[in-house]
């Protein structure tokens, strides 16, 4: 009999049986849908993670001040105002390091025309475009001369744009008023879209550090110092280097607590996908034990079908099915119920993947190794938990067969 | 022409809790091309074991068996099963058609295993069905057809590949006497039109009646074999 055919025959003996094909099914539809929605729901996360780290900039360094001590009172990391420009100069001198860019940030309103807009006011270097790894979408960047020159220049974010400039007009080339001051906007940001918090990363006006320092905040000092290491392997000798270096700079003795805190976002990254990946370790166990019970309650439907179609088999055996053809039909019933089973739990889970990310508006990504590999188990399932009652039937005595009641 | 069944010393012994129990002592008998022969005989008589063992469902303990000239004792599982697939037809008592599968299907069943394209099943299957007067009941389950339309579905059934020998066990055991009579009408139109060797088994004189000939067992042992003169003209 070829392989056609025999599908055929077992295809049609579980469709005789509707229902009790269905029952027997759903162990491994369930089993497999679980594990669809777990991993999709898992990876989606770690993918999140991954691509929130890598739009801040993927070997990135964070310096940012300290916490300081008030009146007995602790600010919070960030409430002391120790960290200058000169650090980042100093930094930028140390091995392994790519690139520093001191970062000045104010809440302002900035008005256009007849259109205002509360956003964050970003004064960087030209250097954060490449720690960041954002792309321009239009104009251009400030250079090292408008640092220098505390240009009132101006590169804004995608949201802003869209708020300030409604209408669709470039805004390159126009005047933006800052906190009273005007600044030309010279460029325009490609979308980042939301940050690993929330945050809309786009909704933000970039201008030269030293103008934020002179015209915005009229302080000496920065909110952080960003770090671009050379490359990832380096990541914590930079890290290691600087902190040394900042000590010395800020005469912090080693008694004292640092005045400024360092951050590694790489770390933060991996700690996050080894988590992740003890969760898929987890998620995959509890999943093989399902598709076995499963498998199991396959097993038990095929051992009751076997004695109750006796007399099938019988007479397939009378009008001259060999031994092997009645194992290899009920083998692939079962393979065929375990396969329906993890196809089916695959759409099911696919299913519930798609609501869970419309209703919770959680990223998910369905891994096709997974989909791939939740399948193939099921039907291994399927012929593990198959091969004893069919070969149960391909055993049976054909005149006996024929006689049971 | 060879004789379809010869057996020659045919011994059948099964072990029974330590005994031996002797379902056939010897049985030399052989069936023409184009005979109608009712094996009879009490239960307990060897009828069911001799038919199942020229049916080549099961192997003599001793003797030797030709079917169509060849010797078949001694073959396996699967070879005993590539001849029952081509040569031989089986009608039970019990039609044992496939339940919640349709009367063409069942009639198809033997041309599966045979390996007969899908197109040509269709075909020879109606054929069969018109033959024994059920063509009408294609799409109809068992449990759709009287006792008497399932028998004639079974033996549609038995004919699809042209059998050298068809075996009739208790044919009319399940059936009532009007049934009966239309079921050994249409084996014995076969046999007479179609020339089909028909073996039948059955315990029942007016059964036997339709045959040409009649062998009675008893003990294991052929007691008589007698042509059937009322009716073979």
């Amino acid at each position: 009999m070829t392989l056609a055919a025999t599908l055929r025959l077992a295809l049609q003996a579980l469709v005789r049986n509707k229902i009790r094909s269905l029952l027997t099914m759903l162990g491994i539809v369930i089993g497999v849908a679980a594990v669809i929605v777990t991993v999709a729901i898992g990876a989606g996360a770690r993918a999140s993670v991954q691509n929130s780290i890598n739009s801040l900039g993927s070997n990135l360094i964070v310096v940012q001040p300290g916490s300081v001590t008030q009146s007995g009172a602790r600010s919070g990391f960030g409430g002391a105002s120790t960290l200058t420009p000169d650090d980042g100069l100093a930094i930028a001198k140390l091995p392994g390091v790519a690139s520093v860019s001191p970062q000045v940030t104010i809440r302002t309103q900035v008005v256009a025309g007849e259109n205002n807009w509360q956003t964050t006011v970003t004064g960087v270097a030209p250097t954060y475009t490449f720690i960041r790894s954002w792309p321009l979408a239009a104009g251009r960047f400030f250079g090292e001369s408008d640092l220098a020159g505390s240009a009132k220049v101006a590169v804004l974010g995608a949201t802003v744009v869209q708020q300030l400039f409604p209408d669709g007009q470039s805004p390159v080339g126009a005047t933006i008023m800052v906190k009273g001051a005007p600044f030309t906007v010279i460029g325009t940001l490609a979308p980042l879209g939301q940050s690993g918090m929330g945050q809309d990363q786009d909704d933000t006006v970039i201008v030269p550090y030293t103008s934020a320092m002179e015209r915005l905040t009229g302080l000496t000092t920065v909110n952080a110092l960003l770090v671009s290491a050379a490359n990832s392997s380096e990541i914590d000798a930079v890290q290691q280097s600087l902190t040394a270096l900042l000590e010395q700079r800020h005469r912090i003795t080693p008694s004292q607590p640092d005045d400024f805190q360092v951050r590694n976002l790489q770390s933060i990254a991996q700690a996050a996908s080894q988590t992740g990946a003890v969760m898929e370790f987890l998620l995959a166990g509890v999943a093989a034990v399902s598709l076995i019970v499963g498998g199991i309650g396959i097993m038990n439907i095929m051992m009751v079908s076997v004695t109750e179609r006796t007399r099938e088999i019988g007479l397939r055996m009378a009008v001259g099915a060999h031994a092997k053809t009645i194992l290899s039909q009920f083998l692939t019933e079962s393979i065929a119920l375990s396969t329906i089973g993890g196809l089916a739990g695959v759409c099911i889970g696919a299913l519930a993947t798609i609501l869970v990310a419309s209703i919770a508006h959680w990223p998910t990504t369905i891994p096709a190794q997974w989909v791939v590999a939740s399948v193939l188990f099921a039907s291994m399932v399927g012929i593990f938990f198959g091969y004893y009652p069919a070969q149960k039937a391909s055993r049976l005595n054909p005149i006996d067969a024929l006689r049971f009641e | 022409m060879s004789a379809v069944v010869e057996v020659r010393g045919l011994r059948k012994i099964y072990p029974l809790d330590g005994n031996e129990v002797i379902a056939l002592a010897g049985i030399d008998v052989a069936l023409a091309p184009g005979e109608f022969v009712a094996v009879m005989g009490p239960s307990g008589s060897g009828k069911s074991t001799f038919m199942q063992i020229v049916g080549l469902l099961d192997s003599p303990s001793a003797g030797t068996y030709r079917f169509e000239g060849n010797d078949v004792s001694t073959l396996h599982g699967d070879e005993r099963a590539d001849i029952r697939s081509r040569r031989l037809g089986f009608v039970f008592q019990s039609y044992n058609l496939l339940s919640r599968t349709s009367a063409l299907e069942n009639v198809e069943l033997p041309m599966v295993y045979a390996g007969v394209p899908e197109s040509r099943r269709r075909q020879i299957a109606v054929e069969k069905m018109e033959l024994v007067g059920v063509a009408h009941l294609q799409k109809h389950n068992p449990n759709q057809m009287s006792g008497g339309q399932q028998q004639r579905v079974a033996i549609a059934r038995s004919l699809v590949n042209d059998p050298g020998l068809i075996l009739a066990d208790e044919p009319t055991g399940a059936l009532d006497t009007k049934s009966s009579a239309d079921v050994m009408q249409i084996l014995q139109r076969l046999n007479r039109e179609q020339g089909i060797t028909i073996m039948l088994v059955t315990h029942e004189p007016e059964v036997a009646a339709y045959a040409r000939r009649v062998v009675t067992f008893r003990d294991g042992r052929i007691v008589s074999d007698a042509q059937n003169v009322d009716r073979a003209a």
